[in-house]
């Protein structure tokens, strides 16, 4: 076999695990969601489909293949049909560039780990995460609802927030380990993770990476007790399904971002370094579900205010900061 | 300081769901795990017998009387000795309220409350349960009672045999 058929089935069989590994990762972390927030009200969680509920996944999906797919008459059809593909989509092209394990050697060639190692893998992080908001916004535009077009803008007055504040939280990151590329980015966490050496970045990442998976503390765009569902208020069915989707893969994808720029990808001792790599992003999963379970929504201007009036201004003195230190102590950047 | 107030109050709430991830829920796994019911739970409505082992019920109609959503009726007849009886007995439960009116004015403590709430049914008609169905081999919440025994009603034996009950005056001799 040529090479380049053989580094051309290389990506596809990679391509193809990563899309099993996330699909079912996603369904599993509604379950494990579901399960999570019910044992902290005291409840058990859904534990009637399978052993322990284990199958409840796979029910859900049922039901949502099964479910009628009403079309709202004046909502306009075409946006409508491809808002949900656009917020499943984006969530699922970002882990192109995320990094989950070292190269490996097969067949003797190196494999790297990653579908495709970005020498920009960051800015395509931040750009497909904000592409992303246009599912909600078009979404919430195309159904003609009220309360899904309120839904949609406040998804976009809620991006505007907390984007820069991401971005900004991202730069002492690149600075550190001077490439935007994600496995440099790793590589240059051998020693020690970001979150200990720049722990100011690593919170207004969090805070930034909460408001960016829409989930409750920031879920301002579904906002059940005022919005009904927010921008998907007129979905149903696997329209509906793929927002949601797309939503805990999103979660997924952002515990893996976390990991890899602040948690040290796959470095740890003792263990493989994929199942590092896994813990890590399960960890940050579980923190936002915790979170979810503990804290209540921020009003919508609430957030405005604490984005550009706490975190921009704390994200771009930590830039200062930490470009400074780096100049004073190696100043070869 | 506000500001250090408001960090508390956002990183505390964070300890509580936690303690609380790792305390037992408090659900009661119904159909696997069932609450005994307290021992005077009025639920699905019986129909007693008396020491006897007959049928404690008169046909009087005071239950479907007292009944406030009218779900008993029943047809009355009377057997040999002058033994009132119901012919049929009906209770409709897909009606019934549990409020145990009926068993409060029943004279003879025929119509009883037990503790049995399971009997629900997807088919409405599955809840109409007729006399068979009602009836129980036992006396109930009172084995003892036995209303012929007490009621000065010459159906058991003559009048003026029954326990504490004084032979029939003749009202003739009363006269002055």
């Amino acid at each position: 076999m040529s090479d380049l058929a053989l580094d051309l089935l290389f990506i596809l069989v990679k391509l193809g695990l990563i899309f099993f590994v996330l699909l079912t990762g996603a369904a599993y972390l509604v379950l494990a969601e579901r399960k999570i927030l019910a044992r902290m009200q005291l409840r058990h969680g859904p534990n009637r489909v399978g052993p322990f509920g284990l199958m409840q996944p796979l029910a859900d999906l049922i039901k949502l293949l099964t479910k009628e797919d009403f079309i709202p008459p004046a909502s306009d059809r075409f946006i409508f049909f491809i808002a949900p593909g656009l917020a499943a989509v984006t969530a699922l092209l970002t882990f192109a560039v995320v990094p989950f394990a070292p190269d490996l050697e097969l067949f003797g060639r190196t494999v790297p780990m990653v579908v495709s190692d970005l020498n920009i893998g960051v800015l395509y992080f931040l750009g497909l995460s904000s592409l992303g908001v246009y599912g909600v916004a078009l979404g919430g535009w195309a159904s003609n609802s009220k309360y899904a077009l309120l839904g949609g803008i406040r998804g976009l007055s809620q991006l505007i927030s907390y984007e820069l504040a991401m971005g900004l939280s991202v730069v002492p990151v690149v600075l550190a380990a001077k490439s935007f590329s994600l496995t440099d980015i790793v590589e240059a966490q051998a020693g020690m993770p970001f979150a200990l050496t720049n722990p100011l970045a690593f919170l207004i990442f969090m805070i930034s990476v909460a408001a960016e998976s829409k989930r409750i503390p920031f879920d301002i765009p579904e906002a059940e007790n005022e919005l009904v569902a927010g921008f998907h208020t007129e979905y149903s069915g696997m329209r509906f399904g793929l927002f949601f989707v797309g939503e805990y893969i999103n979660m997924i994808i952002l515990g893996a971002m976390t990991a890899v720029l602040f948690l040290g990808g796959w470095h740890g001792p003792f263990l493989p370094p994929f199942l590092w790599f896994c813990l890590k992003v399960g960890a940050v999963a579980f923190f936002f579900i915790w979170m979810r379970g503990t804290l209540p929504r921020l009003r919508y201007d609430q957030l405005m205010h604490f984005g550009w009036k706490l975190l921009i201004p704390l994200a771009l003195l930590n830039v200062l900061v930490t470009g400074a230190v780096h100049l004073w102590l190696g100043g070869t950047a | 300081m506000r500001f250090w107030r408001d960090v508390r109050g956002t990183v505390e709430p964070f300890w509580v769901t936690l303690r609380n991830l790792l305390r037992r829920p408090v659900t009661i796994q119904y159909p696997e795990e069932k609450r005994p019911p307290a021992p005077r739970y009025r639920a699905r409505i019986l129909l007693t017998r008396d020491p006897g082992g007959k049928e404690r019920c008169v046909a009087c109609y005071l239950c479907s009387a007292a009944c406030p959503v009218d779900c008993i009726s029943m047809q009355s007849s009377e057997g040999e000795g002058g033994r009132r009886y119901a012919a049929w007995f009906r209770i409709n439960f897909s009606r019934c309220i549990f409020c145990g009116l009926c068993a409060e004015a029943c004279p003879t403590k025929a119509i009883q409350m037990s503790p049995d709430y399971e009997i629900c049914s997807d088919e409405p008609l599955k809840l109409v349960w007729e006399k068979e169905d009602l009836l129980i081999p036992g006396g109930g919440k009172d084995p003892d009672y036995d209303f012929y025994a007490h009621a000065g009603v010459g159906v058991d034996g003559p009048r003026g045999s029954h326990a504490d009950e004084m032979a029939p005056t003749d009202f003739r001799s009363n006269l002055p």
